[in-house]
This record gives C-alpha cells, sequence and structure tokens, in this order.
C-alpha cells in the first residue's frame, strides 16, 4: 500500500505539471488570441494579413510536429528552450490560433448600432472597442474559451513525447514499473477530468457575473 | 442675417443601384427647428446619417458651423477629410437613434458620462454631476444606477437623449426617436424635446412619422421624396396646404394611417 502511495505521487507530481503548463499555455493562447483576433479586423492590410498567416498557418499543422520544431528544430536556429517552455510555446501558438478566430467573430458579432453610437458619441477606434466592443463580445468569447481551455488541457499530454514529465508521462512510468495498467490509466483519467471540470465551473461563474445586469433579470 | 449652420450642398449618396440622394441641398439656421418628413426610403435618415459621419457620401460638399464637413483646406486645396478631422467635426452634432443604441453593458450613469470622461477629458466627478442634471432633466434622475436592460423603451430613449446632450452638442439629429416606442411611451418621449427645444438654443433636426409633433414642434418642414427635397415651408403650410401633389398624396395615406395632422 505504501508502494501505492508513493506512485500516486509521482502521478500527483505529473497533474502539478499538467496544470502548470494548461496555465500558461492559457495565459499565451489568450494574448495570441486577442493579437491576432484584434488584427483579423485591422483596418490595416498588412496586420490582417500576418493575423491571418498565423491563425492558417498552426490550424493547419499538428500540434505534435509544432511542439517538435519548438523543441528540436528551433536549437538549430540558436534557440534552444526547455521541455516545458518549448510545451507552452506549441499550446500556446496553437490553442491561440483557434481563439483567435473565436475573438473575431464575437467582435464581428456585436451589432453594427453599437458601434454606430460610438461614432456619434465621438469615440475614437480603439476607445470604442476597448470600453463598449470588447466588454460585449467578451461575453459571447467566454464558452468558446471554455472549450478552448480543455483542449488544451487535454493537448499538455503531447508534451511527455519531450520527455516533459507531465500527468500521462508519469501514467507510463508508473505502469512501466508496476506492471499494472490500470491504476496509473484510471488514475489519469479522474484528474484531467476533474481538471476539466474545475475549467467548465470556472468559466460558467464567470460567465454569471459578467452577464449580471444584462438582461435586466439578473443583478 | 446670421450664417446657416448647416450647409448642404449637391450631396449624392447611392446604396448600390440605388440612389438615395440625389443632388440634396439644404440649408439650416443656427437654433432652427427642421421636421423631415417623406415616405420611407426617400433619404431623410440618410441625410442625418451623413451629418453624423454614419454614412460616406458619393459626392457633394456639407458645411457644418463654418468648416467643412468632408473635406479639409490645406493650402486652399480641399482634400478628403481624416479621421482627426472627422473626430473635431463630430463634437459638433449629436444624435439620437431609433432604437436607443444605449450600451448594454454600462449603467445608465456610465451610459451618460462615458464618452464626455474619453474625449474631452472631464473627470469623473464633473461628468457625474452634468449628467444627474440632463438625466434629472429628461426625468430619469432616480434611474442612475438602473441597467438599461431594466428600463422601458421610453426610459430608454430619455437615457440616449441625455447622452447625446452630454456631449453639449451645437446640433441635434433625432433619427425617428419615437418610431420603436410603444404608443403609450411616445409622449415622454416627445415631452422631453419640447423641453429641450423651449430650454436651449440648440438646432435640432428630426427624421418623424409624428406629424402632429411635427407640426407643432418644427419651425420649418422639408418634405422628402427619392432623394430630393420637394417642398419645404412652415408646417401649416405643408400640412394643411401643401402644393405639390407628393406631399397631398402623402399625407393623404398617412392620415388615413389614423396619424393625427
Amino acid at each position: 500500500m505504501t508502494q501505492w502511495s508513493g506512485y500516486l505521487g509521482l502521478i500527483l507530481q505529473g497533474a502539478l505539471v499538467t496544470i502548470e503548463l494548461t496555465l500558461m499555455g492559457s495565459v499565451l493562447a489568450l494574448i495570441m488570441a486577442f493579437l491576432a483576433g484584434m488584427g483579423r479586423v485591422s483596418r490595416f492590410f498588412i496586420i490582417r494579413a500576418l493575423a491571418t498567416t498565423y491563425i492558417e498557418f498552426f490550424r493547419g499543422t499538428s500540434i505534435f510536429v509544432q511542439l517538435f520544431w519548438a523543441y528540436f528544430v528551433l536549437p538549430f536556429a540558436g534557440l534552444s528552450l526547455t521541455p516545458l517552455q518549448a510545451g507552452v510555446l506549441a499550446l500556446g501558438l496553437n490553442v491561440g490560433a483557434y481563439a483567435a478566430e473565436v475573438v473575431r467573430g464575437a467582435i464581428l458579432s456585436v451589432g453594427r448600432e453599437q458601434y454606430e453610437a460610438c461614432t456619434a458619441l465621438n469615440l475614437g477606434r480603439w476607445q470604442g472597442m476597448r470600453y463598449v466592443i470588447l466588454p460585449q463580445a467578451l461575453l459571447v468569447m467566454l464558452p468558446t474559451f471554455g472549450n478552448n481551455a480543455i483542449e488544451l488541457l487535454k493537448a499538455t499530454s503531447v508534451v511527455s513525447l519531450i520527455s516533459l514529465a507531465d500527468l500521462t508521462f508519469q501514467a507510463q512510468v508508473v505502469r512501466s514499473q508496476t506492471g499494472s495498467t490500470l491504476m496509473p490509466f484510471l488514475s489519469v483519467l479522474v484528474i484531467y477530468f476533474a481538471l476539466a471540470l474545475i475549467i467548465s465551473w470556472g468559466i460558467r461563474t464567470l460567465e454569471r457575473r459578467m452577464a449580471r445586469g444584462l438582461d435586466g433579470v439578473r443583478v | 442675417m446670421p450664417a446657416p449652420i448647416i450647409k448642404v450642398d449637391a450631396i449624392s449618396k447611392s446604396f448600390g443601384a440605388f440612389k438615395v440622394l440625389d443632388g440634396l441641398s439644404m440649408q439650416v439656421m443656427p437654433g432652427e427647428k427642421l421636421a423631415l418628413i417623406g415616405p420611407s426610403g426617400s433619404g431623410k435618415t440618410t441625410i442625418l446619417r451623413i451629418l453624423m459621419t454614419l454614412e460616406k457620401i458619393d459626392g457633394g460638399h456639407i458645411q457644418v458651423d463654418g468648416e467643412q464637413l468632408y473635406h479639409m483646406e490645406r493650402n486652399g486645396q480641399l482634400l478628403p477629410a481624416d479621421e482627426r478631422h472627422l473626430a473635431r467635426m463630430r463634437q459638433k452634432i449629436g444624435m439620437v437613434f431609433q432604437l436607443f443604441n444605449l450600451f448594454p453593458h454600462k449603467c445608465v450613469m456610465d451610459n451618460v458620462t462615458l464618452a464626455p470622461m474619453l474625449t474631452k477629458g472631464i473627470a469623473r466627478a464633473a461628468a457625474e454631476k452634468r449628467a444627474m442634471e440632463l438625466l434629472d432633466m429628461v426625468g430619469l434622475a432616480d434611474k442612475a444606477k438602473a441597467m438599461p436592460a431594466q428600463l422601458s423603451g421610453g426610459q430608454k430613449q430619455r437615457v440616449a437623449i441625455a447622452r447625446a446632450l452630454a456631449l453639449s452638442p451645437k446640433i441635434m439629429l433625432f433619427d425617428e426617436v419615437t418610431s420603436a416606442l410603444d404608443p403609450e411611451l411616445v409622449e415622454e418621449v416627445l415631452n422631453v424635446m419640447r423641453k429641450l427645444a423651449a430650454e436651449t438654443d440648440m438646432t435640432m433636426l428630426l427624421v418623424t412619422h409624428e406629424m402632429g409633433f411635427a407640426h407643432d414642434f418644427a419651425d420649418r418642414v422639408l418634405f422628402f421624396d427619392r432623394g430630393r427635397i420637394v417642398e419645404e415651408g412652415k408646417p401649416d403650410e405643408i400640412f394643411r396646404h401643401p402644393k405639390q401633389e407628393r406631399t397631398q398624396s402623402f399625407l393623404k395615406k398617412i392620415i388615413a394611417a389614423g396619424h393625427r395632422v
């Protein structure tokens, strides 16, 4: 029994790495999503082109390949990353590309009359975006951001391929050391599921708080 | 005789193949209250939207308060206006929309104070003090903390009026501001506009289907049809003794539809 608890300790260490990757990857994804998503609706052709190229490239190539590039190919260009850095970079850029389309769609979903009110009140383009459009668009983005975050959480398992000791990696270690398949794989299943639940719950809470007052019922 | 505050000169505007304004010209004197009436698609709303810079023009010139709206004079040449010029010109003009266009995520107070704080750099305390005066004027001082979704249509429209007034424009544009309201709420909005007309010397242009209100409110009525002004004159002339056949048939239809003139 003490042996099992030791192995469980290993798995929990892996869970910490997975959480770390998810959090840092999400932050990078969020930054990229807003940069590229707002870039897609820019007035300037060059910014739109850059944003589109980024999005299409990272949606169109596999996360495995992106991770291998970040970890194995970038050193040839003189940029050596730790496994964690490479993992965060690949995950953040990949999920950020999907989330950028969410940002763009949400910005476009805000009615034309809101943009016109901004013009009539003489708000600048950026002021209108910052104080009127984005706060309303954010509410539209949230549910899909929740999906993206869960996707990112599950995608973190690819880092086990560059020998980063995340949850999946540790499960393999425990399996090969104990010969037991059920226990490690059941543990990681439950842990991934629990983490995904926490994300869902967090997003729903945020959504409720932000929607407060908007429909005149929940105040 | 003072100079006109708005001079529209041969403005044309098409949406695709549809010519909505066809060489339209008109002048508005400072402080004048103008009612724009006419069938839908006649261009009356479009000219308001053009004055608010919500549409681009295809040709012609507009002068507002002595300056070109869509052009800048540089070294004696007229160039297309840039965003900075437009922003400066917009300070002179405010607009109230048919569907209110309040910011749903901001309370009434923040709706009114947002633009003065951002565009004029007014401090929050001063902006809120002014907002309270305006909300009081439109009879909604007790709703300052309410969210737009908690208000009736008439209340929303009065907030929208206060919000536009907070920027102290010289010219106010009202685009069918009662058309989306339940009949019993129309009067509270019209009352605010009457008060505004009585208490300020703002120039006011209103597009409306409320012929009775247009008759009492306006100094001058313009009848639009197919992108042109077909007839204009004092309310009594237009409503009681229209000269043009098209004006007569339009008013006949409106009366048949149950509107009071």
